[in-house]
Parts: structure tokens; sequence; C-alpha cells
């Protein structure tokens, strides 16, 4: 450890099993959202507060963190939160995800299958997914308490009846293990399929809103629809412009000043480990996006 | 005297209150209010502001809890029940499918941001319709019924007039057949040639609905034309009650006499 | 089919310092199917009142309203409201001295609704509602307005329509042909003789002398029940 002057992961012992506690009631309720007593962390709100005091709770010395924003490492929060924890708990980092056992995460699964052991930190910013419609509170917790779910399928319904079909594509909302609607926080819903029966743990901290939520490995996720307008996926027109991947999520670049632009993995760690494996896209002549060195 | 028969004279009762009564602190809002109500009849509850008549749809509701006496609802399965003695999911679940609550305030009863048709169906998703062309078919034949122009299916509620949206929060209560409906001044606060229109479309669906309907009014024009009984209420208790013509054209008690003498001819 | 029996009303004018307005007592009379009674005395009598006791609108302070009904005799002087109106949905049908129209019903529909509310279909209900309105003279460029724009006289037959267009045991008629003319009130004269043959048991005022004498089959003197006396 390098920060003497911090507790190890900068939270307080007290701190962190007040955490622990929380994390395990939302265990043993899947989808729930649990209240904590959220702290101030030394970064702002919007930053991913609650992922990171989650993050600080259940990091132990031996385990190697990821962080990605957006699917990618190198973004500037990615590589903060990263030096963060490397700072003050001195734990190894990683961008692999097939290496990491604690990942965090804002807006993005990431592509490669996850697996036992692994824990899947969210930064939630609004945990809430009956709020669009109701904003009481009381209201809302009472809602889920009777599992009187139907205001979510107005929002579908509203949905379909402007664009023709259902346009939520990000923060779609779950039922977790048949009993619970959450939201899975503003990651695409082109990742929804993935926490189904996901063999990793699934956290999720909400900072500001000051809520813990969990899904267990393996539980049943599935995203809510109509008969006639089944959740469906997302379909992109290519695949990976860099890596030829077909089954991936994929951001658009700008390359030029000229309007050129292309498409690619927004995983960058499943796209670069791809691309060492010998898989190459349409651009692949192109320069290589840069690397940074988180 | 022989018992007549049929025309649903043996129908048990949907509705009954014994004793009812609410205190506000020293306040007596409601006081020994009881009556019995039954499938398909409508009974208005006139009075003047601050009579109790609200506080008397809330408590009939349950949504008030009661400070004497109590409400029993004969459920679907034909069983009486004592409305405190249903768990909160329960009375939810009624409220929702087979009661109506109308609002004086249409703002109040209705979602003002959302599409008319999403207005109508929320009910149905409620109890679980999962099928969005079903749900807006029926949300669509309702708004018809209601006489909305089924091209504004998809506007807000807030695009609405005063009158379209009071049909529109008719339909959305209507829309899962519920067998009682509460109103708390349904007219109020409408031209008196939208409220013509509104009482004869309220008039239309009770009867074809069989709808059974307690109508809080101070309008005895409305009652006269909803209604079967009327129950008169001042201060807090009632002071008569009896089949509408019986009350409105022969009133015994000063208040009501009052009452009936203070409006035009209807 | 009908049996008043000491029938009593007294009204309490409380607005008026609780005066209190005795109107009739011992009303009693009877009724048979086929037979018009006709009521008959001066303005203020007590006649109106005594139809609307029958038609259970007034509360009677005494004495009972037998009414034959579903075959077994009901008392409307001490009846539930529901019973009340089971009487009244199948068995008593009035015509009352004024139209009280819902506003923004055609009046085709207002003198069908009695039908359509007693389950008829709504075109069947139509078709019988146009035919007595024809009858009655009333134009059919009429039919699809409300009757509230109407001249008095129309507006009284299409409540006369609606009156007579059920088949019921019973019929109360306040002053029928009072605002009609000699044409109109000859139909109506034929509507109820139309009704006698069918067996329906009639209560009706009228004033004019020569209507009385052709559909009375027995006059009662409603003096004899001023209470005042
Ligand atoms: N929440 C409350 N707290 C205290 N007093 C109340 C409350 N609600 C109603 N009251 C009082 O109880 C009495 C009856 O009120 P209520 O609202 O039931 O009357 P109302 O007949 O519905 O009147 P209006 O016709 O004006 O709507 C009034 O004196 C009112 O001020
Ligand atoms: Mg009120
Ligand atoms: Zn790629």
């Amino acid at each position: 450890m390098n920060a003497p002057s911090y507790n190890f992961a900068y939270l307080d012992e007290q701190t962190k099993r007040m955490i622990r506690r929380a994390i395990l009631k939302a265990i043993a309720t899947p989808g729930y959202q649990v209240p904590f007593a959220s702290r101030e962390m030394p970064m702002p709100y919007g930053w991913g507060t609650g992922g990171v005091q989650v993050t600080a709770a259940i990091l132990g010395p031996d385990d190697v963190l990821k962080v990605i924003d957006q699917g990618s490492d190198d973004t500037t929060n990615a590589i903060s939160i990263r030096k963060f924890f490397g700072k003050t708990a001195g734990v190894a980092t990683t961008t692999s995800t097939a290496e990491a056992t604690v990942i965090q995460t804002r807006h993005r699964i990431p592509e490669a299958p996850l697996h036992g052991g692994q824990v899947l930190v969210y930064q939630v910013p609004i945990p809430e997914p009956l709020r669009f419609l109701e904003p009481r509170e009381t209201e809302t917790r009472r809602m889920h308490a009777l599992g009187e779910y139907g205001l979510m399928h107005v929002k579908l319904y509203e949905d379909i009846a402007r664009f023709g079909h259902i346009a939520t594509s990000y923060a779609y909302p779950v039922k977790v293990n048949a009993r619970y609607v959450m939201d899975p926080s503003p990651t695409p819903k082109f990742d929804n399929p993935k926490m189904d029966n996901c063999p990793a743990l699934q956290l999720f901290g909400a900072g500001r809103e000051k809520r813990i939520y969990a899904i267990p490995p393996h539980t049943n996720v599935v995203s809510l629809d109509f008969e006639d307008h089944p959740f469906a996926r997302y379909r992109f027109d290519a695949p990976c412009a860099l890596c030829g991947a077909g089954d991936s999520y994929l951001d658009e670049i700008v390359t030029d000043d000229k309007g050129g632009r292309m498409f690619v993995c927004s995983d960058t760690d499943y796209c670069e480990t791809r691309q060492a494996a010998g898989h190459r896209g349409s651009e692949s002549a192109a320069p290589h996006r840069e690397v940074a060195h988180g | 005297m022989v018992e007549p028969r049929s025309d649903g004279l043996e129908d048990p009762p949907l509705l009954v209150a014994e004793g009812l009564g609410k205190d506000y602190g020293r306040l007596t809002a409601c006081k020994d209010v009881s009556f019995v109500l039954y499938p398909g009849e409508v009974l208005a509850v006139v009075g003047e502001s601050g009579s109790g008549k609200s506080t008397l749809l809330q408590l009939l509701s349950a949504q008030l809890t009661p400070s004497a006496g109590r409400v029993s609802y004969r459920m679907r399965d034909g069983m009486l029940r004592d409305l405190a003695a249903l768990g909160e999911a329960e009375r939810r679940f009624l409220f929702r499918t087979d009661w109506g609550y109308v609002h004086q305030d249409p703002a109040q009863g209705l979602r003002m941001a959302v599409s008319a048709g999403a207005n109508v169906g929320e009910r149905l998703m409620a109890v679980g319709w999962n099928h969005y062309g079903r749900i807006r078919d029926t949300a669509s034949s309702w708004l018809q019924r209601v006489e909305i122009d089924t091209a504004r299916i998809d506007d807000a509620p807030r695009t609405y007039s005063g009158g379209m949206r009071q049909r529109l929060q008719i339909a959305r209560n209507l829309v899962t057949e519920p067998r009682l409906v509460l109103m708390d001044e349904p007219t109020g606060g409408l031209d008196v040639s939208v409220q013509a229109r509104l009482l004869d479309l309220m008039r239309n669906l009770v009867n074809e609905l069989g709808l059974a309907a307690v109508v809080v009014t101070h309008d005895l024009a409305v009652a006269r034309l909803l209604s079967h009984r009327v129950m008169v209420m001042k201060d807090g208790r009632v002071i008569e009650t009896g089949l509408t013509d019986q009350v409105l054209d022969d009133p015994r008690e000063p208040y009501t006499q009052l009452l009936v003498s203070s409006i035009l001819p209807v | 089919m009908i049996d008043v029996c000491g029938a009593e009303k007294t009204f309490m004018m409380h607005l008026q310092g609780g005066i209190e307005l005795p109107v009739v007592r011992g009303v009693s009379f009877r009724v048979e199917p086929g037979e018009c009674v006709v009521l008959s005395g001066p303005s203020g009598a007590g006649k109106s009142s005594i139809l609307k006791m029958v038609f259970g609108s007034y509360r009677c302070d005494g004495g009972r309203i037998g009414i034959r009904h579903h075959g077994g005799m009901v008392d409307l002087a001490a009846a539930e409201p529901r019973q009340v109106l089971s009487v009244r949905r199948s068995t008593i049908g009035y015509v009352s001295q004024f139209l009280r129209a819902v506003p923004r019903v055609p009046s085709i529909d207002v003198v069908a609704e009695p039908l359509t509310a007693s389950g008829m279909a709504r075109a069947d209900a139509r078709d019988r509602a146009g035919a007595l309105l024809r009858r009655l003279n009333i134009p059919e460029r009429l039919w699809s307005l409300p009757p509230s724009t109407f001249s008095g006289g129309e507006q009284q037959r299409v409540n006369i329509a609606r009156g007579f267009i059920c088949d019921l045991p019973i019929l109360l008629l306040d002053e029928p042909t009072a605002s009609l003319d000699a044409a109109n009130r000859a139909v109506v004269v034929e509507l109820i003789g139309q009704k006698k043959r069918q067996g329906v048991a009639m209560v009706a005022i009228v004033h004019d002398d020569e209507i009385r004498r052709v559909i009375a089959d027995r006059i009662v003197d409603v003096t004899a029940f001023a209470s005042a006396a």
C-alpha cells in the first residue's frame, strides 16, 4: 500500500461493513433496491460514487480490478477510478475481462462471457425504473412491494404508440427472478440478455440516490415486452471495422475531419483481444485506435 | 303481502356501509352513515360544501380509515368482505379492477403527460394484458364509447378540453368493467352544455353496464338525471334519504327543502 | 290492480315557518284491470298529489297504496326504494303534466327509452317510438331533435308517447290532453281506449268535461278527501 494515510480502499471499516450488509440484503432479494447511507467520495456524483463505494466495500488485497466506461478502459473516468483503487487499496489492475475479479462499469457489460467468481459493479445514476411515470417515492415503493408493474408497460406502450416499436434502447427495464422490476442502469438493451443467468455476481450502486441492488449468479432476468412487440436485442448492419466481430456492440467513431467514420467495438478489450488473435475487419489497414496506458 | 319476485330484487347487496364516521380531532367530518347499495343502483350524495360528502367517498373507497363503523364489499367470488380486513394488495387490486373512481379534477385521475391510449390501457396492463394491439384496440373502442375522436388516441390529455378529459377519465375507469364507480362532482367545473353531454353519456354507460355508483354532487340536476336514490348530508350526517324523486319532489327536512328551493327548476 | 286505502298526505313547509299544509286524508279507491278512474275536483284539491302517491313520488303519511305487482300485492307506502323502482319498471307507467327531458337526447330516444331500459333492442324500440310519434302527429324531422326547444303541445305529445309506449298493467295520466288541439286530443282518447281493451288499469286527471265523459268508467271526487274540511 502506497498511501498509508487512507484506510484500505479509502472507506473506513465501519462504513464498509454497513455497505456489505446492504449488499448482502440486496443479494438476498434480487432486484430489490436496498437503501444505504451513501458517503461522500473524493469525486463528483456523476462519476459513479455509488459503484465506487460498492467496489471499495468488496475489494480484497488479492483482487484484480478492471474499470470500464462505455466499454472502454481508457476514458478519463475509467482511468481515474482505476488509479484511485490502485493508490488507496494497492490492488492489481487490468484491462482484461478474463483476468479481472472485480469489474466496475458504467454503461456496458463486457462482451467476453463473465465467469463464476467475478463481480460486476454497475454505476447507477437513477435506480428507480418507475420514476418516469410516478415521481412519488412512497408510491413507487408501494408498487414494488405489491408487484404492481402495469406502469412499466405504460412506458413501453408509449414507445410503440409514438415510434412504432419499443424505442427504449438504454436502461431497458427487466424483471429479476420473476419478482422485482429493475433498471439495469443506462446500459444499452443490447446487453440485457447478458444479465440473464450470468455466472458472475452483479451489483448496482447509486450514490446520489443511496440505493444498492443486486443480481446473484445464475438468476433469471427477463426484459419486459409485449407479446406482439417482443424484446429485440439490437442489430448492427455491419461487423466491427477493426476486428470483424459480428456479435458485439458498436460505437461510431469519426476517423478524420472530412466526415469519415466507422463502426468499431465499444468494448476495447474485446476488440483488441480479437485483433491480437488475428481477426480482421474492413478498416484494419487503417491505424489502430490509440491505446492509452492506464 | 307477497314479496315480489325477480327484477334483481333478490340480488345481495354490493356495498354496505354501517355506522361510518370520521373525526378530524374535535371536528366530525362524517358521522353514523349507513346505507346499502345494490348492483346496478346509483346513489347520489348531495349536500353543500363541507357537508362531508368527499370524506364519505374516501371512507367508502378505503382511502381514509374510518373513526367508527365499517364498509363491506361483495367480492367477485360472492363473499361480503370488510374493506378494513383486506390486505393492501387486495384492496389496491380491487381499486384497479372492480372499482372506478372519477375525480372532480381530471388531472388527479389521469396521467396528464401520457397518451390517451395509455391512460385507458393502463388498467388492462395492470391486470396483465400483454398484447399491444389488443390493448390499443380496446382503448380505441372505449374512446369511441365516450365520444372522443380516435384520431386523438396518441395525444396526451394535456391537449384535451375539460369535457374531453372528464370523458377520458371515465373511459380509463370503465375499461376493466368495474362493478362499482365512485364519482366526486363529476360535472363540477364544466360548462353547462359540456355537462349535459357528459351526464347523458354517464347515464347511458351506467345503464348499459349495469354499474352501481355513488355520485357525490351538490348539483341536484345531476342527482335527478343520474341517480335512483338520494342521500342528503348536512354537517357530516345523513338527514334524509329516499328515492330521488321522493326526496327532490317531496323533501321533508328543513335543510332539504332549502336545497331544493334554492335551485332553478330541473 | 290498485287498492288505495286511507292514504293521507300533509306537507310541512319548513321554509314558511313550519306551517303544516294538510292535503288529503282517507283517500280510498280501487281500480280494476281495463278500468279508467278519473279523479275530479277543483284546482288544489290534491289530484296530482294522489297520483304521485300512487306512483311513489310522494310519500304517504298514513294509509296504504296497494299495487298488484308480479302476481302479489305491494304496499308502495311502505316499500323499500328498490321495490318502488321495480314496480315502476314493470307495473306502473306515469305520464306527468310536463315533460322532464334529459338534455341532448333526441325525442325518438326519449320516447324509446322505457323500452330499451327494459331490455328491448334499440332499433326495435325506435321503430315503435317512431310509429307512436307519427300517430301523435310529430313530424319526422323533429324526431332527432331534443324536445327542449319544442312547443308546449309538442313536448306534451312526446311525453304521452313515452308514457304509452310500454305495455305496463297500470298507467297514471296527469292532464294528458291539456295543451293539445282537437285532433291530437282525439288521438289520445283513442290510445286510452286501446289501453283499456288491453286490460290496463288507469287513473287519470282531465279537466275537459267531454273527454272525461268519453274515457271515465268511474269518477272519484277528490274533495271528499280534503283533509282541511
Ligand atoms: N383532512 C381534513 N382535515 C381536517 N378537516 C377536514 C379534512 N377533510 C375535511 N375536513 C372537514 O370536514 C368537513 C367535511 O368536509 P368534506 O370535504 O367531506 O366536505 P364536502 O361535502 O365534500 O364539501 P365540498 O362540497 O366543498 O367538496 C369540513 O368541515 C372540512 O373542513
Ligand atoms: Mg367535496
Ligand atoms: Zn472489434
